[in-house]
C-alpha cells in the first residue's frame, strides 16, 4: 500500500502571531515557519504503517509557495521515501487544495491519503473531507487510533461526546488527531539522507486545477483583548451570573 | 513560556556574520548546504527546549546518588540522552565512514551549546563522550577504536576524563597514578583520581576512562605521562561486555553547581586489577590530552556563553513583566507602576548582559568557524594563519567567556531581585551551573599564563602578529558607511598598546623575570578578551547596518538595531574598563608579591 500524507508549511506554533498594520492577513516576514503540528503527526502515523509492514511507501505532498519544499524536506527527513512539491504563489483555498490533492491521487493510487485534521494557521479542518468527497472515497476524521486491515481501516475517533469506533473502507482519506501519536524527530543520518530523496515538482496547471482564490479577506484583526477576571463570593453567585450574565448555561 | 534559546542571534552569527555558507559544499563539508544546517540547527532547538530544559531544576534538587557502589542519576537525563543518542548527536562531528555526518565544528559546537544552555548537567556526558571518540579517534589503535570508540559514538558506552588526583589539579605533572606494563601489552592501572564528571552512572552499558598515569621508569614532569583507555567493564574481542575491570567508585562530590553531572573520586586497581591499555606514544599523554583539551576548553567557553545567555532571556523577560514603581521624572505618586524595564538602571544592567553573553557567543562560534577553516584549508601557509589564530582565542574563549559569562548571571539574578534569588527561578541555578567554567579545564588564571606566558610571546610573538594582522585588514575591509570609526579608531589604539606593550613583556620573559610580569596575567587577559569581544562587535555591528538597508529576510529590523545599539553600549561601558586594566597590568607587582604572608 502506497500512504499520501499531505502537510502544510505554517507558522512555527512557538511564534506569537501579529495582525498586520493594514488588517489584510497576518505577519510572514520575518517569521520562523515549520510544517503544521498535525501533518507530523500524520506523517509519524505513515511511518509507522511503514515501518509495521502494512505500507511500503509513503509520500510526502505540499502545496504551495517553493519554500515548502523546506517542509517537505522536513518530513523527508522524518523518514518519508519520496516528495511532490506543487508550487502556486497563490493563497490556496482549502477547496483548490483538495483539488489539487485529487488529481495527485488519480496519478499516485494510494491506499490512504493521511491528513491533519486541521492546520493551525486557519483552522479550516476542511481539506480531508473535501478530498474524499471529490474522490468518493470513504472518510474518518480525528483519528486517535488507526488499524490497518486488508480492505478496511478501523478508525477511533475523537469526539467532545466521547470516542466512536467507525470502519472505513480502502482506499480512505483519514484525518489524524492529536493524541494519535508523538512524532518523532527526524535524525541527523535521515536529514543527510533526506538531500538524495526524490522530489517532483508539479503546477497547478499540470494538474488541471484552476488555483484562483474565491473567497475574498475582508478583514483580519486580533481577538478582543482578555477582560480582568473578577471573583465571587459563593457558588450560587457564579451560577448566577453563568446564566444571567454570560448567558452560558 | 520564554523561548530560552536565542535562535535568531545563533543564525545571525552562523550565516550572516561568519558566512558559513562558504565553507559548505567543500571538502570535507561536501555534502552540506544551508538547508541541512538549519535543519540540524532546529533539531537541536527542539531537544534542548523539549528535552533537556524540563528537568533542568530536576536534575538539580536530586543529585546523582551512590548506592551498593554504583551511581544513579535520574530517569529524565538517562531518557534525555537517549533522544541525543538516537538523534545522533554523539557521532554528528566525526567522519560518515564512522557513522557521523561530518558536521562542521562551528554548527557542531552550537547545538552543544544549545544543550549547555538548556541544561549543562546532562548535556556534559555526552561531551565527555564526544571527547573520549575523540581522543581514540586521533590516537587509538585499530583495536581500541573497533571495541570502545565505536560505541561511545553510538552512544552505547560513555567516557571520562581522568586528569586531576585529590592532590594534583593545576599541576599535571606531578600525577603520581602509576601504569605497570603486563606481558599481553596491556597495563595495571593503580590510583586515585579525583573530580571526574561522569565518573559512574547507570545512563550507559559500559564507561570508558582516559586516565593519564606514569610508567615505571618515567621521567619526572609532564613528559612522563602516558594516556590510558581504561574500561568500566571489560569489552571481549566479540564486543560483548566482560568482567567488571576494578574501577571504584570511592565516594561523589557535593558540588554548587552542575549537579545533574555526577562528580566521583575513582580508585583504580584498589580490590581487583584494574586492565589499561596505553592510547598513543609512551610519554605523549598530556600532548594527546592538550590536543583535545583545546576543543574541549572551546566547548566550556561555549557553556559560560549560553548560561549567560539563556539567564538573560529569562531575565528580560521578567524586567518586562515585572511592574515597580515609576519614572524617575514621574511624580504622581497616583500613576501605575511602570514596568522594570523601564528603569535606567535595570536596563543597564539588561545592556551589560546582551553585550557580555552575546559576545561572548560570537567569540565561541567564531573559534569554532577558526577550527572549520583550518580543516578545509589546503594551503600550508593559510592553515598555519587558523592555527595562530586558534592558539591565541582558545584561552580567551575558556576564561573571558566564563568569567564575563558569569557576570551576567550574576546581573540576571539581580535585575529579578529576590524573586532572582529563589528556586522559584532558574536564574539563581544557572549562576551556580556556570561558575564551574571558570575551575575547570584548566582555572581561568591558568590560561591567563598560557595566554601571556605562552601564545602571546612564542616564536617572537608570531600568533600576536596573526591576530593583529586579521583583526586591521578585517575591519579596513567593513562598510564605512556606518557610525563605526570612532569605534574603530579606539579599538585599534587599543591593539597598538597591546602590541607594544608585548614587546616589553618579550624582553622581560627572555631576562627571566617572569612572575613579575604574569602576576598580572588575569587583568591583561581581561582586557585582551574586550580587545577580541570588540572586534567582534564591530562586525556584528557592520554586518546588522548592511542587513538594515537590505532588509533581511532573515532578522528582523528590531534584532539588528539591537545589534548596532548594543555595540554602541559595548565600546562607551565596558571597553573603558580594558583600557583601565591595561594600566593596571603595566603596574609594578610589588604590592602583591611583596607583602609578607603573615601580613595578609
Ligand atoms: C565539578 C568539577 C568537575 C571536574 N571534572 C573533572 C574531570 O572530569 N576530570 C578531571 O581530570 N578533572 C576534573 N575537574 C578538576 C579540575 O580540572 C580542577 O579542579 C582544576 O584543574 C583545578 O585544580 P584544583 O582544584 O586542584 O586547584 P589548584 O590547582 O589547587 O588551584 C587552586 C588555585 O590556585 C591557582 N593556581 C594553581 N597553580 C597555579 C600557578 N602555577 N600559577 C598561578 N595560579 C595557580 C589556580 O588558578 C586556582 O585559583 C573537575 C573539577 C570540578 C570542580
Amino acid at each position: 500500500m502506497k500512504i499520501l500524507v499531505p502537510v502544510k508549511r505554517v507558522i512555527d506554533a512557538n511564534v506569537k502571531v501579529r495582525v498586520k498594520s493594514d488588517q489584510s492577513g497576518v505577519e510572514l516576514a520575518n517569521i520562523k515557519m515549520a510544517m503544521n503540528p498535525f501533518c507530523e503527526i500524520a506523517v509519524e502515523a505513515a511511518l509507522r504503517m511503514r515501518e509495521a509492514g502494512q505500507a511500503d511507501e509513503v509520500i510526502v505532498v505540499s502545496a504551495g509557495v517553493s519554500q515548502c519544499h523546506e517542509t517537505l524536506r522536513t518530513g523527508l527527513a522524518m523518514g518519508a521515501d519520496r516528495a511532490i512539491l506543487i508550487e502556486d504563489d497563490q493563497d490556496l483555498e482549502p477547496l483548490v487544495v483538495a483539488k489539487l490533492l485529487k488529481a495527485v491521487c488519480e496519478r499516485e493510487e494510494p491506499g490512504l491519503v493521511l491528513l491533519g485534521k486541521q492546520a493551525i494557521d486557519g483552522d479550516n479542518n476542511q481539506t480531508g473531507q473535501m478530498l474524499s468527497a471529490l474522490l468518493g472515497w470513504s472518510n474518518a476524521t480525528f483519528a486517535s487510533s488507526i488499524e490497518v486491515n486488508d480492505d478496511h481501516f478501523k478508525v477511533t475517533r475523537e469526539l467532545d461526546s466521547g470516542l466512536e469506533s467507525v470502519t472505513a473502507n480502502r482506499p480512505s482519506v483519514i484525518t489524524v488527531d492529536l493524541r494519535l501519536n508523538e512524532p518523532r524527530y527526524a535524525s541527523l543520518p535521515n536529514i543527510m539522507k533526506a538531500k538524495k530523496k526524490p522530489m517532483d515538482k508539479l503546477t497547478a496547471a499540470d494538474l488541471g486545477v484552476d488555483s484562483s482564490p474565491r473567497l475574498q479577506v475582508v478583514k483580519v484583526e486580533e481577538p478582543p483583548a482578555r477582560q480582568a477576571g473578577i471573583k465571587v463570593s459563593s457558588a450560587e453567585e457564579l451560577v448566577d451570573k453563568l446564566r444571567n450574565e454570560a448567558k452560558v448555561i | 513560556m520564554t523561548k530560552i534559546i536565542d535562535r535568531n542571534n545563533i543564525d545571525f552569527l552562523v550565516f550572516d556574520v561568519f558566512k558559513l555558507r562558504e565553507l559548505l559544499g567543500r571538502g570535507r563539508y561536501a555534502d552540506h548546504d544551508t538547508e541541512s544546517i538549519t535543519s540540524v540547527l532546529d533539531l537541536a532547538e527542539q531537544i534542548a527546549t523539549n528535552d533537556l530544559w524540563p528537568h533542568l531544576s530536576k536534575s538539580d534538587r536530586e543529585e546523582p546518588v551512590l548506592k551498593n557502589g554504583t551511581v544513579r542519576i535520574i530517569d529524565q537525563a538517562i531518557s534525555a540522552l537517549g533522544v541525543l543518542r538516537d538523534a545522533g548527536f554523539f557521532s554528528a562531528r566525526f567522519d560518515t565512514k564512522l557513522g557521523g555526518m561530518q558536521l562542521p565544528v562551528v554548527i557542531n559546537n552550537a547545538c552543544n551549546g544549545m544543550f549547555k544552555g538548556a541544561n549543562i548537567g546532562t548535556m556534559s556526558y555526552m561531551g565527555l563522550t564526544q571527547a573520549a571518540a575523540g581522543l581514540l579517534n586521533t590516537y587509538g589503535t585499530t583495536d581500541l577504536k573497533v571495541r570502545f570508540m565505536m560505541p561511545l559514538l553510538q552512544g552505547k558506552f560513555f567516557g571520562t576524563m581522568c586528569l586531576s588526583e585529590p592532590n594534583v589539579g593545576s599541576s599535571l605533572g606531578d600525577i603520581i597514578t602509576k601504569a605497570t606494563p603486563q606481558s599481553d601489552g596491556s597495563y595495571f592501572v593503580t590510583g586515585s583520581k579525583m573530580w571526574i564528571s561522569g565518573g559512574d552512572h547507570n545512563a550507559a552499558e559500559n564507561i570508558i576512562h582516559l586516565v593519564l598515569a606514569r610508567t615505571p621508569g618515567s621521567v619526572n614532569g609532564v613528559k612522563g605521562l602516558s594516556l590510558f583507555a581504561v574500561p568500566k567493564i571489560k569489552v571481549n574481542n566479540d564486543g560483548s561486555l566482560g568482567d567488571n575491570n576494578g574501577v571504584s567508585v570511592a565516594g561523589l562530590n557535593h558540588k554548587m553547581g552542575y549537579r545533574g553531572t555526577s562528580n566521583c573520586l575513582l580508585n583504580f586497581g584498589e580490590i581487583t586489577d584494574c586492565q589499561g591499555h596505553l592510547v598513543g606514544e609512551l610519554g605523549k599523554g598530556l600532548l594527546a590530552m592538550f590536543h583535545m583539551m583545546n576543543e574541549s576548553r572551546i566547548s566550556v567557553g561555549i557553556g559560560g556563553a549560553m548560561l549567560a545567555n539563556v539567564a538573560y532571556r529569562v531575565a528580560l523577560n521578567y524586567a518586562k513583566e515585572r511592574k515597580q514603581g515609576r519614572k524617575l521624572d514621574d511624580k504622581n505618586s497616583s500613576n501605575k507602576p511602570v514596568a522594570i524595564i523601564e528603569h535606567g538602571d535595570v536596563r543597564r544592567m539588561l545592556m551589560r548582559q546582551k553585550a557580555l553573553s552575546e559576545g561572548a557567543v560570537a567569540l565561541c562560534l567564531y573559534s569554532g568557524m577558526l577550527v572549520d577553516l583550518e580543516i578545509l584549508s589546503a594551503d600550508k601557509i593559510e592553515r598555519q594563519r587558523y592555527t595562530d589564530m586558534l592558539e591565541v582565542f582558545t584561552p580567551i574563549v575558556k576564561a573571558w567567556s566564563t568569567e564575563f559569562g558569569v557576570q551576567a548571571n550574576k546581573l540576571a539574578i539581580q535585575v529579578m531581585g529576590g524573586y532572582g534569588y529563589t528556586r522559584d527561578f532558574p536564574v539563581e541555578q544557572l549562576y551556580r551551573d556556570n561558575r564551574l567554567n571558570m575551575i575547570h579545564e584548566g582555572t581561568n588564571g591558568i590560561q591567563a599564563l598560557d595566554l601571556l606566558g605562552r601564545k602571546l610571546v612564542m616564536d617572537e610573538g608570531r600568533a600576536l602578529k596573526t591576530f593583529a594582522a586579521e583583526i586591521r585588514a578585517d575591519l579596513a575591509s567593513l562598510n564605512e558607511t556606518t557610525n563605526l570609526r570612532p569605534f574603530i579608531d579606539k579599538l585599534t589604539n587599543i591593539l597598538t598598546n597591546v602590541e607594544e606593550w608585548l614587546t616589553q613583556v618579550r624582553s622581560m620573559l627572555q631576562s627571566g623575570e617572569k612572575s613579575g610580569v604574569l602576576t598580572n596575567a588575569m587583568p591583561f587577559l581581561h582586557a585582551f578578551g574586550h580587545l577580541a569581544v570588540g572586534w567582534l562587535w564591530i562586525k556584528q555591528s557592520s554586518i546588522a547596518s548592511n542587513l538594515l538597508d537590505k532588509s533581511s529576510p532573515r532578522q528582523s529590523d528590531s534584532f539588528l538595531q539591537g545589534k548596532i545599539t548594543t555595540c554602541q553600549y559595548f565600546f562607551e561601558y565596558e571597553i573603558p574598563e580594558a583600557e583601565a586594566w591595561l594600566k593596571v597590568v603595566k603596574t609594578n607587582p610589588g604590592a602583591v608579591l611583596g607583602m609578607a604572608e603573615d601580613s595578609f
